[in-house]
């Protein structure tokens, strides 16, 4: 004991390891056991690593332990385990942590037994990252895999409470790109996180739980992290806008925009905070983008006016369809196979809308006409909808005013005879 | 010698029509002020009536199987000429119907003509109640629609729930384990062919107990009369009483018209039986007050399963109240006061538990 005491740990510690050294005293114990725990359980963070906290680590339920990252023999019960006979490492400098983790990430062959279609390349990608390039330059601000994946209690992609979880990407990035201290030696914008909440992507993951919609990593990629190039804007917004890349690729503004340099969907959407387009961006006003570049009357700017009124057209013939169905509906009329025929004019106009991105107006023009058939076929069965229903209504007031007449001469007749009858 | 005559002339020499009818013609019905609750039951009939031709005609386009039966609905309600009249009728005079079955029977009740010797007349009254409430349960799920598929369901859950034979009618209603196609094309048969010819042989019962007996006079009234026969006051049944109903059956057809041209009947979406219950399912009214009380009944009562309870009380409440004409004399008015209390109690619960289960959430 005396040993103990000399040693100046504390005396809780003492009495823990001697009760856990009494509870498991068998071979089993020295096979299994992870003695890091007993001491850095109760350690002052950031040395703290609960028990709990660790059992919710991917690593860890795996079956791998502290060593085989740290080092040392999780098996000894007192500092021998972390002597530098057992390997022991210690903290890991964040300039060693890629390879730490490349170490089995990177490896093929070891990551099969645990999951063999999990990627090994993180590590290769990384060093192709702005992240990784900064690093190797010896800039240790920049993230390494645990600052977005977390440590010691770092849990798979799909957990929802994962950093890296498509929900909480941004979160995550924004955890330094959002802090202007932290960024300012780099000078880029700091305001992406602010500007992407506003967006309708964001409103797509964070409001309508759709985990494929973009976060952070969807356009800059994760483990390579980059800013997509003025070229390859294009290429990242079209793995999922493929319709509107196809009409943009065959465009006029294709080439122009490359000519002048310019960042291609961005010059007219934007980049972090892209709102819902709306047919106002063919407009004049506030939200427009054609007349940034194009000048009123010019050739294009009366496409624009052609294309916006036809848009309009469309537009407003669904809506007062809808609305002719919507009084025949309330009345009770059956209008379902109209219903179903709304939808198709309503893909008409979203495809008018995504062929605006090949800037030809025969294009968009016979969209629209298509648009504009179902469009006029649903007005005529609501208006045939409203029509029946005042029939039926003209139909039962004849039948009342034949009932009401019948009921009466029947009162009449039922008077008559019984005025005639004799008295009983 | 008119047409009539020689029609009347010549079913006469062949049929001895005139013996035929005659009980007809001496047929009287008394007059007091609650006559007027004497048409009820000749409504039912009228509505039963036009049950029956509605339902022919919707015969002629409707095809029962899950994959047929909405269309086929939509069909009438969109394509077939005055289909949707026929349909939203047909729907509207079944819920009434109900209604004015349930109004004769608490006439009947409240003015205490099940009596001696009319015991017989208010269990074949019962019997075409439950009938009619048969009638109304396959005719829902018959338009396949998402409402109807889902309170079918959980109906022929409930007549799981009764102990012993529940699981095996259960199946036998939903032709299986589950409400299918199946459950569809068995409805569809119970409810034009087994319920028509019941009902119809069961109202052809009932007619005849009531031409048997006569009317009943309301008791109190009843002995006033037998003490003073001359206030006795009696009006034809041919041609006073029959012509009265004939306007009620016309003030009938007209407000079913109104209903059937301003509230026609709904057709809803097509039933998936692979999609979730949606919110708000509830059957038709006049089972609602039954549902509403299984839903209030606490899981376990004692040692028993709720629900169970609940199917056993409404069961033995049933057959009680089927079997009400037979207390009516027992222990020197007791058994009287005692069927008033209870038509009181059953009208008020069912009136308050309707209004509850609409109201509740």
């Amino acid at each position: 004991m005396a040993t103990w005491r000399n040693s100046g740990l504390p005396r809780r510690l003492i009495l823990r390891l001697a009760l856990l050294l009494f509870a498991c005293a068998d071979v089993a114990y020295a096979q299994t056991a992870n003695t890091c725990l007993d001491c850095h359980s109760v350690q002052d963070p950031p040395r703290r690593v609960t028990e709990e906290q660790f059992a919710r680590d991917i690593h860890s339920q795996k079956g791998l332990n502290c060593a085989s990252c740290h080092g040392g023999d999780p098996t000894k019960a007192d500092l021998d385990a972390m002597s530098k006979a057992a390997g022991f490492r210690g903290k890991i400098e964040r300039s060693q942590i890629p390879a730490l983790c490349g170490k089995c990430h990177a490896d093929g062959a070891y990551m099969r037994q645990y999951n063999p279609s999990l990627r090994t390349d993180q590590l290769s990608q990384y060093k192709t990252s702005v992240h990784g390039k900064l690093l190797e330059k010896g800039d240790t601000k920049v993230a390494v895999c645990t600052d977005c994946h977390g440590v010691h209690d770092l849990r798979p992609v799909s957990d929802t409470r994962s950093k890296v979880h498509p929900l909480n990407v941004a979160q995550t990035c924004a955890r330094c790109h959002a802090d202007a201290a932290y960024m300012k030696a780099y000078s880029i914008p700091t305001d992406q996180f602010e500007k992407y909440s506003t967006s309708v992507h964001h409103q797509a993951m964070a409001a309508r739980g759709d985990l494929s919609a973009p976060t952070c990593t969807t356009c800059h990629g994760n483990h390579g992290a980059a800013p997509p190039g003025v070229d390859s804007v294009q290429n990242v917004c079209s793995k999922c806008h493929v319709f509107q890349d196809q009409m943009y690729e065959k465009s006029s503004h294709k080439a122009a925009f490359q000519s002048a340099g310019l960042p291609g969907c961005v010059v007219c959407h934007g980049n972090h905070g892209i709102t819902h387009p709306t047919d106002a961006k063919l407009g004049t006003g506030p939200a427009a983008t054609c007349m940034q570049c194009h000048s009123p009357g010019d050739t294009c700017d009366l496409a624009r006016v052609e294309m916006l009124s036809g848009l309009t057209r469309l537009d407003s013939a669904i809506k007062d369809a809808d609305h002719t169905l919507s009084v025949a509906e309330s009345s009770g009329m059956e209008v379902s196979a109209a219903r179903l025929e709304e939808d198709q004019a309503r893909d008409a106009l979203t495809k008018a809308r995504v062929t605006i991105h090949s800037f030809r107006k025969e294009l968009v023009d016979h969209d629209i006409q298509e648009g504009l058939k179902i469009a006029e076929k649903n007005m005529l069965a609501g208006k045939a909808a409203l029509a029946d229903r005042d029939y039926r209504r003209r139909g039962l007031g004849w039948a009342l005013v034949f009932i009401f007449a019948t009921v009466i001469g029947l009162f009449l007749y039922i008077r008559q005879i019984e005025r005639n009858a004799p008295k009983t | 010698m008119s047409l009539f005559t020689g029609v009347q002339n010549w079913l006469d020499e062949r049929f001895h029509w005139a013996e035929l009818i005659g009980p007809l013609k001496k047929k009287t019905v008394p007059i007091h002020k609650l006559s007027y609750w004497y048409f009820l039951g000749g409504i039912t009939l009228f509505l039963f009536m036009i049950q029956v031709c509605t339902g022919i005609l919707l015969l002629l386009y409707y095809r029962p199987g899950a994959n047929e039966a909405f269309e086929s609905v939509q069909y009438i309600m969109t394509r077939v000429q005055f289909g949707w009249l026929i349909r939203s009728i047909h729907s509207w005079a079944a819920n009434l119907m109900i209604l004015t079955a349930f109004a004769h029977m608490f006439s009947v009740v409240f003015l205490r003509a099940y009596r001696k010797p009319r015991e017989m007349t208010w269990l074949s009254g019962m019997v075409l109640l439950f009938l009619a409430m048969g009638f109304g349960f396959s005719g829902y799920l018959l338009p396949w629609n998402t409402l109807a598929f889902f309170a079918t369901k959980v109906g022929t859950e409930i007549t799981g729930q009764v102990p012993i034979v529940g699981h095996s009618m259960m199946v036998f209603l939903r032709g299986g384990e589950e409400v299918t196609g199946a459950t569809l094309t068995r409805f569809f048969g119970f409810h034009v062919a087994v319920l028509p010819g019941l009902t119809t042989l069961l109202v052809l019962i009932h007619l005849a107990l009531v031409q048997y007996f006569g009317m009943s006079v309301p008791p109190g009234l009843e002995a006033r009369w037998e003490a003073a026969p001359g206030e006795a006051r009696q009006m034809k049944f041919f041609p006073s009483f029959f012509l009265r109903e004939l306007m009620a059956w016309y003030i009938a057809l007209g407000a079913l018209g109104a209903l059937a041209a301003i509230l026609p009947w709904e057709l809803g979406t097509k039933a998936d039986p692979f999609a979730s219950a949606p919110a708000g399912i509830r059957p038709e009214w006049y089972f609602m007050f039954m549902f509403q009380t299984l839903k209030k009944i606490p899981a376990k009562v004692w040692f028993l399963d709720g629900e169970v309870v609940g199917i056993l009380v409404f069961g033995a409440a049933g057959l009680l109240w089927m079997l009400l004409p037979f207390f009516d004399q027992v222990g020197r008015g007791r058994g009287r006061r005692f069927i008033m209390g209870a038509g009181i109690f059953a009208l008020s619960y069912i009136i308050a538990m309707t209004i509850y289960g609409y109201m509740a959430k």
